[in-house]
């Protein structure tokens, strides 16, 4: 067996008896990458093997001399590319950002890097995470491993299909509106988005910067748990970061196969139209898998569904068409080669630096902050936003966990999407509330559809609840063991 | 000609005195080579956050509840959208929704009494880089180390009538400000800016006239001669039957006159949302009480209290606490020699002339309360005469020295040796038989030159009251 077959938690667990060094993981990894990724195309920027494997050298002394304890030491991660990471190319799949160097990286890889991460590389993404297919990354699509003519889903396809194609063991992703929930979903991998405000933001690129959130793909809950417990921080640095007790920062305190009593809502809007028969059907059958645990099983109106894409992309676009003003050929990344005067050089380095979608985002959210709009559009949405969480408190009086799928279909074939925008959008009708009601969700295998695509399975739970998302999942996750995808050796 | 009226409000921007910047850690000292007080937040680097600085908060609050405005509990910054290259992120971190202070006014003292002109509202936000024109690359280059530096805009009620009034206006801000330690408020170095909003209309009119906004006014005479320009041009224009434009104008008070920069039309749409970088800020009773609690003596109780407390003639007092720095040597000299009026003298006479003639603000003045009172004893005591103590004052003034020490190392202390000083003035008297003469002529000039000559003899360290009487006794 490859170790690239391993899980993180499984490889970190090999180095520390000393079965494996860090040096083998991360030639195994670059090695998997070097033979796998020219066609699945999971990565922006590999890291050259020589800085690799030096990294990986140091960590080893480091563990040798046990100064590295923890579960994830020497083993070899991907990182999203809107993730900063100091002295290697960072450019959210823009041209914009080509030649963007950051002189710092991101809190939460610096977490993980404390932990002995070894860093592959950045991963492939939709252009600033806008979009649900990777398709609009200005540097080529991914391709999903489970059916190379589909799509890995995104915005974090890259880091999805990295983890399914085995071209790292575990990755970081970011979820605005679902972009980790929904290509887990497609790839047949683990995601988890934490409660707003657990994982630090500082260093991500923001998009929408009140629904942004970092969190882990891997390959089960277990790692999932493990990778969380170890970019999960308090930070000074970021205003929106909360700070959370010790106990509760013990994520994998919960990998517990106990679901008695639990008290688990699906909601009635998640199961109607425009859901796919054959998602339904595996949804529904998790669902009693969970219930034949000793976990209690109802459907529910959760009501104002239909609003919250709307809510969502007004805020999101809002958001992303004032963040993403520094882009402006001043400072750094791309600016246009030939220009007269200061205003030609903005205009011509941003029609020409940004692909389609994020200028749509950028002229939707210009239109929805712009005066006499503002009131209508924007403060409706953000009135919405309130009531979408309004209804899940009151759901979550109920249930510990809500219930359904990560997304209406299985992965929709390269080149199907973008010329629909709108139907595109629908797409993240399951995932994005969680994003503006800022709670946790999970996303687990649960099944495959006829034509072999994985079907993800999604859990949403309170805020500050993960563990007992943890606890769900984990508990779903022995009825129904990771299945890879027929990746070449 | 009608009567017209002349309508001003003002906008009024001061530079927080925080040792650090509004939402990062870097330094906000003046000076200092281009971008080295940066980092990514400043600078807008992607990923890069904002934190925000309390103490902005509580200054802010200090002016406001100094400006007897309400202050908005509940604080959150908007951003303000716009592209320039001084400006890193392309948005500007403001307020606009909820400003921190709203409903205040100060009164000020005009011809007719006293006045009270309006606060409409104090809000928090970032100054913004600085663009440099390099004349020899032709091209232009961008100085980071203002960007990120906290400025509160207090924006005045249109309740001003004349420059008399904004000036006086300004100078009360300028005062509390100073008071409060909140900013030091120099206008040429850009610390206190301010826009000027004026409009004229037909004396008796209930309507405001369309107004114009001039920037770019860095001293209260450009404030003065801008206004004026500024009213003519809008009259003139009412009178030939033209309409007053709404626009922004820049001041150039080298050629005394104002130009447009852009009109209403030009005006850009800011798209102005809250921050969702930044969580809300809950000014509570406890931290809202503690800065109530810490609100200094202002200059108007200082100025009563100088003349109860030491007998100061109102002049005197009216100066001293024009000047924070002033007031505050004034009372820290006071405590420890307890001669009021002298400290006074040598605030208002010998260090206003030495400021005068280097052209330096109070705020500049840098010498220790300790090292006048020593003057003050020495001359007290008659160990130093008054030409002598001038003399070492400029030094204290320079270079903070230490008059106890100076006096005795130089050999300055005045010779009271009786023997000595007859010995001399003998000397003088010898030598001068056609003055010895002139006097006893009943020139009475002659004796003055006599003093002199003996004070030359003595190197100014003789007590001028008795050569005279030891000259009277020997003619």
């Amino acid at each position: 067996m490859s170790l690239m077959q391993l899980t993180a938690v499984e490889l970190g667990k090999k180095i520390k008896a000393g079965e494996v060094s860090v040096v083998e993981a991360a030639t195994a990894a670059l090695d998997a990458i070097e033979k796998r990724d020219a066609k699945y195309h999971c990565y922006v920027t590999v890291v050259d093997r020589e800085t690799v494997l030096k990294k990986a050298a140091e960590v080893q002394a480091k563990i040798d001399a046990g100064e590295l304890t923890g579960p994830l030491a020497g083993v070899p991660v991907a990182i999203k590319d809107n993730m900063c990471t100091e002295g290697l190319l960072t450019t959210c799949s823009s041209k914009i950002l080509g030649n963007f160097v950051p002189t710092f990286s991101s809190e939460a890889v610096l977490n993980l890097e404390k932990a002995g991460a070894v860093i592959l590389g950045k991963t492939n993404m939709d252009e600033f995470a806008m979009g649900s297919t990777t398709e609009t990354s200005a540097y080529g699509v991914t391709k999903n491993p489970w059916n190379e003519e589909h799509v890995p889903g995104g915005s974090s396809g890259g880091s999805a299909a990295a983890v399914a194609a085995e071209e790292c063991f575990y990755a970081l992703g970011s979820d605005t509106g679902g972009s980790i929930r929904q290509p887990a979903s497609y790839c047949g991998v683990v995601g988890m988005k934490p409660t707003y405000g657990t994982v630090s933001r500082y260093g991500l690129i923001a998009y929408g910067s009140s629904l942004d959130q970092i969190g882990p793909m891997a390959k089960d809950v277990t790692d999932v748990a493990t990778i969380l417990e170890c970019i999960a921080s308090h930070d000074p640095k970021d205003s929106t970061s909360v700070a959370r007790t010790e106990e509760e920062y013990r994520f994998t305190d919960a990998l517990v196969d106990d679901v008695k009593g639990l008290k688990i809502g699906i909601p009635r809007d998640y199961l109607g139209e425009g859901l796919d028969p054959e998602v339904k059907e595996s949804i529904l059958a998790a669902a009693k898998a969970l219930e034949a645990k000793g976990a209690i099983v109802e459907e529910f109106d959760l009501s104002l569904v239909e609003y919250a894409i709307p809510a969502y992309y007004v805020i999101a676009s809002a958001e992303a068409s004032s963040n993403l003003e520094r882009f402006d050929g001043v400072k750094y990344g791309y600016r246009a080669k030939e220009y007269e005067g200061l205003h030609q050089m903005y205009k011509k380095t941003r029609s020409e630096g940004f692909g389609p979608e994020v200028k749509r985002r950028i002229m939707l959210g210009s239109f929805v902050l712009s005066s006499g709009y503002y009131d209508a559009y924007y403060l409706k949405a953000l009135r919405t936003k309130a009531l979408i969480k309004k209804a899940f408190d009151k759901a979550f009086e109920k249930y510990d966990i809500i219930l359904g799928p990560a997304a209406p279909t299985t992965a929709p074939k390269l080149g199907s999407s973008l010329s629909d925008p709108i139907k595109m959008y629908l797409g993240d009708i399951y995932t994005i509330s969680v994003n503006l009601a800022g709670l946790p969700g999970i996303t687990v295998p649960c099944g495959f559809d006829s034509k072999g695509l994985p079907i993800g399975l999604q859990m949403i739970g309170d805020c500050f609840a993960e563990k007992t998302l943890i606890r769900a999942a984990y508990a779903f996750e022995q009825t129904h063991p990771y299945t890879r995808a027929n990746v070449e050796e | 000609m009608k009567e017209y009226e002349t309508v001003i409000g003002l906008e009024v921007h001061v530079e927080l005195a925080t040792k650090t910047k509004i939402f990062c850690g870097c330094s906000t000292a003046f000076g200092g080579a281009p971008n080295t007080h940066t980092c990514p937040v400043c600078t807008g680097m992607p990923g890069s956050l904002p934190v925000l600085n309390k103490q902005v908060v509580e200054y802010a609050m200090a002016v406001g509840i100094a400006t007897n405005c309400e202050i908005n509990r509940k604080n959150i910054f908007d951003r303000k959208n716009y592209f320039y290259p001084d400006n890193p992120q392309n948005y500007q971190i403001s307020q606009l929704y909820h400003p921190i202070c709203v409903n205040g006014h100060v009164d000020i003292q005009t011809e007719d009494g006293v006045k009270s002109i309006g606060i409409h509202e104090i809000h928090m936000e970032e100054d913004a880089g600085k663009l440099v024109h390099d004349e020899w690359e032709d091209c232009s280059l961008v100085d980071y180390n203002r960007s990120g530096v906290p400025l509160i805009e207090i924006v005045s009620e249109p309740d001003m009538r004349s420059a008399e009034e904004v000036i006086a206006y300004l100078d009360k801000l300028r005062l509390i400000v100073q008071y409060l330690g909140a900013s030091d408020c120099k206008l040429q170095e850009g610390s206190m800016r301010a826009d000027v909003n004026l409009s004229v209309r037909e004396k008796g009119s209930k309507e405001y006239g369309t107004r114009t906004e001039t920037k770019n006014l860095n001293s209260f005479k450009a404030i003065a001669r801008a206004i004026e320009n500024e009213r003519n041009r809008q009259i003139d224009l009412i009178e030939a039957g033209e309409e007053v434009v709404q626009e922004t104008r820049r001041w150039d008070d080298n050629k005394e006159y104002s130009y447009a920069m852009r009109s209403k039309e030009d005006a850009q749409d800011y798209r102005y949302f809250p921050d969702p970088d930044l969580v809300p800020v809950s000014i509570d009773d406890a931290w809202y009480d503690r800065v109530k609690a810490a609100q200094p003596e202002f200059r108007d109780e200082k100025k009563a209290r100088y003349v109860k407390e030491f007998d100061l003639p109102e002049y005197d007092a009216d100066i001293l606490t024009g000047e924070k720095k002033l007031a505050d040597l004034f009372e820290a000299t006071t405590a420890i020699c307890n001669k009021p009026k002298k400290v006074s003298n040598w605030l208002m006479g010998e260090t206003m002339r030495l400021m005068k003639d280097r052209s330096m603000e109070a705020s500049d003045l840098t010498f220790a309360p300790e090292n006048l009172a020593k003057i003050i004893e020495l001359v007290d005591s008659s160990a130093i005469n008054n030409n002598v103590a001038k003399e070492v004052f400029e030094l204290v003034f320079t270079d903070n020295i230490d008059p106890d020490q100076y006096v005795e190392e130089k050999g300055l202390k005045t010779v009271h040796d009786e023997g000595a000083l007859r010995a001399t003035v003998e000397q003088v008297i010898a030598d001068n038989p056609q003055s010895v003469e002139d006097y006893r002529g009943g020139k009475e000039k002659a004796l003055g030159f006599l003093v002199g000559q003996t004070m030359k003899a003595m190197k100014g360290k003789a007590d001028p009251g008795m050569i005279n009487k030891l000259l009277k006794e020997l003619l």
